[in-house]
């Protein structure tokens, strides 16, 4: 599509999303809520980088704060998002005012969303074609009828049949699958260089879920673009990923190369959260094991390490009254962890 | 936003005391922190406490009426007297008037009459069985009736605040009679409507439709005016209450029906049903005790609605009829506006109306919120 | 889609019916029947009914048969446009009822598009900016609007002319244009006399919508295509103007079907207190002389334009909704 660009992109060893630090809090009357606290990670080019964690661990949010998209009473608190654009200059989303034109611009047109409910992301009053041909009027100095033609071959780019008749559907008329489709081509069709993908499969079947992904897989090789995949689910990310964050309590604990956190984790959390998936290697009739207590409330995270009160190997005295820090642990890789430090 | 929401959720019920909570001390504890609301009950309290012992609070027989003293202005009591806290009004006296030659009262300001409170005044029985003359206000060594008119008299002479507070226990009570009757048939036909569903939830649903898309106050007024001339005030007030529950019973079962609706789907009931419970009992023990606060709310939003039919009604002399004394009935007077012009506390009674409906409105807001804070 | 237009008009049909049946007993209620109340009313007038004059009228009138089928000659006389005769007047019903019904009609109609107009633009400022203080102010504002009752309203509103402003501020024509035949300049001089009880109609109506498309449109804000909306660049202004509201929109156009009883309802009321020639103090009138054929005729007629009414707000709703278009909802 843009050969040129991907090239030089290619060339560029500077992350395409540089997060630093990220803190954004929900200010309520019962408290305040630190959704995201403190996170930091890169997307590389053209790579995919997987957010994983429980719910609640602020991966959605940090999703929204990326596009400044946050809901009120929601706000970014401190950190920077560091976008590179097509042209090599260097932009902090975190300090552009959420509804001017530029921010405005970079959402949609560089940076693509698709959202984990497919049933609800699209209005149900005006047709899938509204929204698309909008995006694309928004972004793309085009004429109407240019914009129309764009968002049928944008319908036909991610696999939906007979895209010039489906254009003038409602959502409601589309399958799940389908509409997931669609939600793709709208996010697609400006042409983003970096496509946040929340939860994309998590409300479809599974078969669906496998066509889902395949077609990101596919898509992201036509256009070179990079993808921050958002799930829970660790499968997704073992197929999908070619780096890893895994998040808890709004921080990332461990950060590093998919092969590397799926055969050798650091961090406490990572190791458990990898036990308590089925693997065909496990013993049948055994009970999985599962982390022990639930994810505490934001309003009273626990003293130093938030994984601590759950962690087997908590160290007394240390965990419960220090924050580790993100760390390297060798091998390019991160962990927040006191056992490496 | 989700995660954010069931994060929140599950710090909530992390603070023990919240935990063992019975949903009563949950409802009540929300519903304390909406001010209005408890506002709102504190001004409820005080108008069941005037219907109650209305005849304390009236200083006069609302009835006597004296056409001489009609549409005596309101005589404000005077509180100090020479500096110190003694209250008191001024006699009147009657004149001519020098153009209409009509006799009119003026304050006598050379006369003071001492007003006492709880006071003695006229005899009356007490919560209908208690003989006492102590009333709120009295005053001493004259009659009220010459001397104390706190919101001036109405055309025939009556005294208004005694009226008013006797119009008070009509009005309120007939709220509460006729939601009682709308509450019986809301509840049993939207039960049987939410819980049996089928054919028979297919007919009472387009019933309601039919009755809520009937313009209510002609055919009311036309059922009210169906009622025999010769009926007693109590036979009126029963028949009134029935006609307005007749129509007001819609919107409860509506209520009833979609919570029976979405109670069916829960999984507490399908354990219940699983487990082997009696039909009444999956009724009677799951499902109703979660959402009778609903119930409650729906029933305190649909009184407001009631008091203003009723009011609406007798103000056009089709509801209530004298002698019997209801909001209404005191507003008939304040039809003719050249009469109103020259006589503005002739509304005073729409002040009440306003208040509790005002009332009723912010108190039911609160249950419901505190009832269910995602209704 | 044409199933909906079945039901709904299914609906219609059998609203009409129940409404014609509850008149039909309004009529019948009161003790006696037509002739003697129409006896009565000849005789108070000074002009005698024989016994066999007012046989033939009740034979006439089917009154001797049961009363199914005096309703059934009830309704065929109405559906050739035959209301019957208005005792008081002494002339045909619908002669009687001519220009009131329209007008009737007319101000409730004013008054929905006064409310609409008034709740709609504070509906959605109060949701886009909840717990703000003009949220709360229209909040407040909109409870006391909510416990005023129409006709206390009225009574203010013409208190405050008549003590303030010397001014009758009732009535929906100047007296030069209460008898002239219709012509441009009437209907301008009834535009210009609308406002006051298009206001006074309109007000508890429109605290209630306020609350009704704040509610409805904080829901919809809340909907993850909101955030798809605002993921694609567009502005806030256009995010919340072409998605949440068009959709929380359906719900408020549905409210004209409840909207419009309850206005027709109110304008009855307080057209006695402002004065106005619809049929409501003719209805008033009716009543108190139990000349029921007329009142009975008044309700019929109000209950089908108010069913005329909802059914058309019905065909707007499936206009403008494509799920109902679907059969989706």
């Amino acid at each position: 599509m843009r050969p040129t660009l991907i090239s030089s992109m290619q060339n560029d060893t500077r992350p395409l999303l540089s997060v630093r630090n990220l803190r954004t809090s929900f200010f309520q009357d019962e408290g305040t809520t630190k959704a995201v606290d403190g996170a930091s990670f890169d997307v590389s080019p053209g790579k995919t980088l997987g957010i994983v964690g429980e719910s609640g661990c602020g991966k959605s949010v940090t999703a929204q704060s990326i596009l400044r998209i946050v809901d009120r009473p929601g706000r970014i608190v401190a950190g920077e998002i560091v976008l590179t654009r097509a042209d090599g200059s260097q932009t902090d989303l975190a300090k552009l005012d959420p509804n001017g034109r530029e921010m405005r611009s970079i959402r949609g047109g560089e940076i693509g969303l698709v959202f984990q409910e497919p049933m609800t992301s699209f209005s149900p009053v005006h047709t899938i074609g509204a929204q698309l041909i909008e995006a694309v009027l928004l972004h793309n100095n085009v004429s109407k009828k240019e914009a129309r033609e764009r968002g049928i071959e944008a319908l036909r780019s991610v696999g939906i049949p007979k895209p010039e008749r489906r254009i003038d559907e409602y959502s409601f008329e589309l399958s799940g699958g389908l509409r997931q489709r669609a939600m793709i081509a709208v996010a697609l069709s400006c042409d983003p260089r970096l496509l946040i993908a929340d939860e994309p499969t998590t409300a479809l079947d599974v078969t669906t879920q496998a066509q889902i992904l395949d077609l990101l897989r596919k898509l992201q090789q036509e256009r070179g673009m990079a993808i921050m995949l958002i799930t829970h689910n660790l499968g997704v990310v073992a197929e999908m990923a070619d780096d890893v964050v895994v998040m808890y309590l709004g921080r990332v604990v461990e950060q590093g190369n998919v092969d590397d956190i799926f055969h050798d984790p650091k961090h406490p959390y990572t190791k458990a959260l990898l036990q308590s998936i089925p693997s065909i290697d496990s013993v049948p009739k055994l009970k999985l094991p599962t982390i022990s207590g639930s994810i505490p409330h934001p309003f009273n995270r626990p003293q130093g390490c938030p994984f601590h009160p759950r962690c087997i190997s908590a160290i007394a005295g240390r965990c419960d009254a220090e924050d580790p820090l993100l760390r390297d642990v060798g091998n390019g890789r991160k962990a927040s962890c006191f056992l490496y430090q | 936003m989700a995660e954010h929401a069931a994060a929140l959720e599950a710090g909530v019920v992390a603070e023990d005391r919240i935990a063992v909570a019975t949903q009563w001390q949950l409802i009540w504890w929300r519903f304390r922190k909406h001010k209005l609301a408890v506002g709102g009950t504190i001004v409820l309290i005080c108008f069941y406490l005037v219907a109650l012992f209305a005849d304390f609070f009236a200083y006069v027989d609302p009835t006597e009426s004296e056409a001489q003293r009609s549409l005596m202005a309101p005589q404000p009591i005077h509180w100090i007297d020479e500096g110190a806290f003694r209250p008191y009004v001024y006699a009147l006296k009657g004149t001519r008037d020098p153009r209409t030659f009509k006799r009119v009262y003026v304050p006598d300001t050379s006369t003071k009459i001492p007003v006492t409170f709880f006071g003695h005044g006229e005899p009356y029985q007490l919560l209908g069985f208690i003989p006492t003359d102590r009333h709120l206000i009295a005053v001493e060594g004259a009659k009220p009736t010459e001397s104390l008119f706190l919101l001036g008299t109405d055309t025939h002479g009556r005294d208004l605040w005694s009226r008013l507070m006797y119009a008070t226990r009509t009005s309120m009570t007939i709220g509460l009679v006729s939601v009682a009757l709308s509450l019986v048939l809301g509840v049993v036909l939207g039960g049987i409507s939410g819980y049996f569903g089928g054919a028979i939830d297919t007919l009472i649903q387009r019933v309601i439709e039919i009755l809520r898309s009937i313009p209510t106050i002609p055919l009311w007024m036309g059922l009210a005016a169906a009622l025999p001339a010769d009926w007693s005030v109590v036979q009126v007030y029963f028949a009134i209450t029935i006609i307005i529950s007749l129509i007001g019973w819609t919107e409860l079962a509506r209520v009833v029906r979609g919570r029976f609706i979405s109670l069916k789907q829960e999984d507490f009931v399908m354990a219940a049903e699983l487990v082997g419970c009696s039909k009444s009992r999956i009724i009677f023990r799951h499902m109703v005790p979660s959402f009778i606060s609903h119930i409650i709310a729906a029933t305190t939003l649909a009184i407001p609605a009631i008091i203003i039919s009723e009011t609406a009604l007798s103000f056009l002399g089709l509801g209530l009829r004298p002698p019997a004394i209801s909001w209404g009935v005191l507003l008939q007077d304040a039809q003719n506006i050249q009469a109103l012009v020259i006589s503005p506390w002739l509304l005073f009674p729409s002040i009440a109306v306003i208040v509790a409906v005002l009332a009723f409105n912010f108190m039911g807001d609160g249950i419901r919120d505190a009832a269910d804070p995602y209704l | 889609m044409v199933a909906y237009i079945v039901r709904r008009l299914l609906l219609a049909v059998m609203t009409v019916w129940a409404i014609s049946v509850l008149s039909f007993m309004i009529i019948h209620l009161p003790p006696g029947d037509y002739v003697t109340s129409y006896i009565a009313s000849m005789s108070a007038s000074g002009s005698a009914v024989s016994e066999g004059e007012a046989q033939a009228l009740r034979e006439q009138l089917g009154l001797d048969k049961p009363i199914t089928v005096q309703y059934a000659k009830w309704m065929g006389l109405i559906l050739q446009g035959n209301f019957g005769m208005a005792m008081e007047w002494g002339r045909p019903v619908s002669d009687v009822i001519g220009d009131r019904l329209t007008l009737t009609m007319v101000i409730s109609v004013a008054a929905i598009v006064f409310t609409w107009g008034i709740a709609l633009p504070i509906g959605i400022y109060s949701a886009v900016y909840p717990y703000s203080f003009l949220d709360y102010a229209f909040t407040f504002i909109g409870f006391i609007g909510l416990a005023i009752p129409g006709f206390l309203l009225a009574l203010v509103v013409m208190y405050v002319g008549f003590a303030y402003f010397g001014a009758n501020v009732g009535g929906l024509f100047s007296p030069d244009f209460i008898e002239a035949p219709w012509s441009m300049a009437k209907i301008w001089d009834l535009t210009k006399h609308l406002p006051i009880p298009a206001i006074v109609l309109g007000v508890a109506g429109t605290a209630q919508l306020i609350r009704i498309m704040r509610s409805n449109l904080l829901d919809e804000l809340r909907k993850p295509y909101v955030m798809t909306a605002r993921a694609r660049g567009l502005s806030e202004y256009r995010v919340v103007m072409r998605y949440p509201v068009r959709v929380a929109l359906n719900p408020f156009i549905s409210t004209i079907g409840y909207l419009l009883p309850y206005v027709v309802s109110g304008s009855i009321i307080v057209s006695l207190v402002l004065s106005l020639p619809t049929v409501g103090p003719l209805l008033l009138k009716a009543l108190i002389a139990q000349d029921m054929f007329l009142a009975g005729t008044i309700i019929l007629l109000l209950g089908v334009m108010t069913v005329i009414g909802t059914f058309i707000s019905d065909l707007l709703l499936m206009w403008v909704d494509p799920r109902i278009r679907f059969g989706r909802e």
